[in-house]
């Protein structure tokens, strides 16, 4: 069984393969956590609402809305993307973007002749401050085990082909440095402000899995 | 330790699969298990290296078959067995133990946001000397600790050029288990993919990977 699909029988609690079913019965995951959750709050280790907060944040403040945003300022504003590549943390931290798994920053730039990919081999390290919680297939083993062997393998099956002549470069995520990959800027898009720009610029092209392309979202997101 | 954890290069993990429109969460627990992690590491009774290690401790086939937060469950039930936070006791009924201390504070809703927004940076201002500099030839030490690190095997015994000296940063492999930060220099160091992976890789082609002084020694 794929991996995916495992992570998503788990996810629903549903082990019959509808997979949008609506859940009626709690799967045993969901009741183990539950107990876990409820054990915590009586012995005064956790506050509910401290979790509401937490799961608000990286639902709905969190995100890679706010990457497109340090994208797109980097492409209008050539002295902030030169201070993006000098110091990432401190460009990236004049838009409040700071904190837990973006403490250290390191932003590395696609162009025609060169191409960045950010992996994590060993867990899932990803840059939550910019890109909020990575998805399913970055934390799986398909991609952490053959992102390094085989970039070129794993961003054709992604839908990316590049040629021979284009240098890759794969971001082992080792350490606590954080990778940002800082995406060709389309064609076509001269005339559009910051705004617009950052509509353009998906999740995927910072991990550095996809191109952009004006009209076509390359990370179906 | 030469767990499953470390799969890079690793064959046989099957395809890719990208999920179109992916919600955060999966499911309501997943985001309540992400939760109950980041709450319960606010009685700093362990670190980030402490918690990666006790996922790498998950049993190799169990590591497979579990999903991402099915991890971050076994994870937080053994760190805090390990703390003495909770007993196996109260796990196992899901009830304190009679006569057990209330704790207090839990982590309060309005800290979150600054507890968040201040993360835990693991660089240190302190003076330490740095035994390579950027265009050194290096090697990654070949090396087999039975305990945590982030030194991948398939970089161990390898050549590569230090790209960058990152400054000093704590280093995982002491802090994981409890035995202090040993700050030191902590570079970017690139290993050209064919001396990773033989011939058949791309001659242009490179991996970056932060590794800590310790990791390496001159070629």
């Amino acid at each position: 069984m794929a991996t995916r699909d495992r992570e998503q029988r788990h996810g629903t609690g549903e082990d019959h393969g509808h997979d949008h079913a609506q859940q009626e019965v709690p799967s045993d995951i969901a009741l183990r956590v539950k107990a876990l959750e409820s054990l915590l709050i009586e012995k005064g280790l956790v506050d509910p609402a401290a979790l509401d907060a937490i799961i608000d944040m990286y639902e709905h403040k969190v995100g890679p809305r706010n990457g497109a945003r340090v994208v797109a300022r980097a492409w209008s504003d050539p002295a902030y993307k030169k201070r993006l590549m000098a110091d990432a943390s401190a460009a990236i931290a004049e838009f409040g973007y700071t904190g837990r798994q973006g403490e250290h920053m390191v932003v590395v730039e696609n162009t025609p002749r060169l191409h960045n990919l950010v992996v994590c081999t060993l867990c899932s390290c990803y840059p939550w401050t910019v890109l909020g919680l990575p998805p399913v297939w970055y934390k799986s083993a398909p991609y952490r085990s053959r992102a390094v062997i085989d970039p070129r393998g794993v961003l054709r099956e992604l839908g990316l082909e590049l040629g021979e002549d284009v240098e890759v470069r794969v971001w082992d995520s080792t350490s606590e440095m954080r990778y940002l990959v800082l995406p060709e800027r389309p064609a076509g898009s001269e005339g559009m402000d910051e705004a617009a720009l950052a509509e353009l610029v998906t999740r995927d092209a910072m991990i550095g899995v996809a191109k952009l392309t004006l009209g076509k979202r390359g990370d179906r997101p | 330790m030469n767990g499953i954890h470390d799969m890079g290069g690793m064959h046989g993990m099957g395809a890719i699969e990208h999920e179109d429109r992916e919600p955060v969460f999966h499911a309501p627990w997943e985001a309540r298990v992400l939760a109950l992690n980041l709450a319960m590491g606010a009685w700093h009774k362990w670190n980030i290296d402490a918690t990666r290690h006790a996922i790498e401790l998950i049993p190799a086939s169990e590591y497979l078959r579990m999903s991402y937060y099915e991890r971050w469950i076994a994870r937080l039930v053994s760190l805090s067995l390990q703390a003495g936070l909770v007993s196996r006791a109260e796990v196992e009924s899901g009830s304190p133990d009679a006569g057990s201390a209330k704790r207090s504070p839990a982590l309060a809703p309005s800290a979150v946001q600054p507890m968040l927004g201040r993360g835990a940076p693991a660089n240190r201002d302190v003076a330490v000397a740095a035994s390579f500099k950027a265009g050194d030839k290096v090697r990654a030490r070949n090396i087999h600790p039975i305990g945590h690190t982030r030194l991948p095997r398939y970089a161990r015994g390898r050549l590569g050029t230090i790209a960058r000296d990152h400054g000093v940063y704590v280093f995982p492999d002491s802090r994981a288990h409890f035995l202090g930060e040993n700050p030191q220099h902590l570079y970017s160091v690139r290993f050209a993919a064919r001396e990773l992976w033989g011939e058949a890789a791309s001659p242009r082609d490179s991996t970056y990977l932060d590794l800590w002084d310790d990791y390496l020694e001159r070629a």
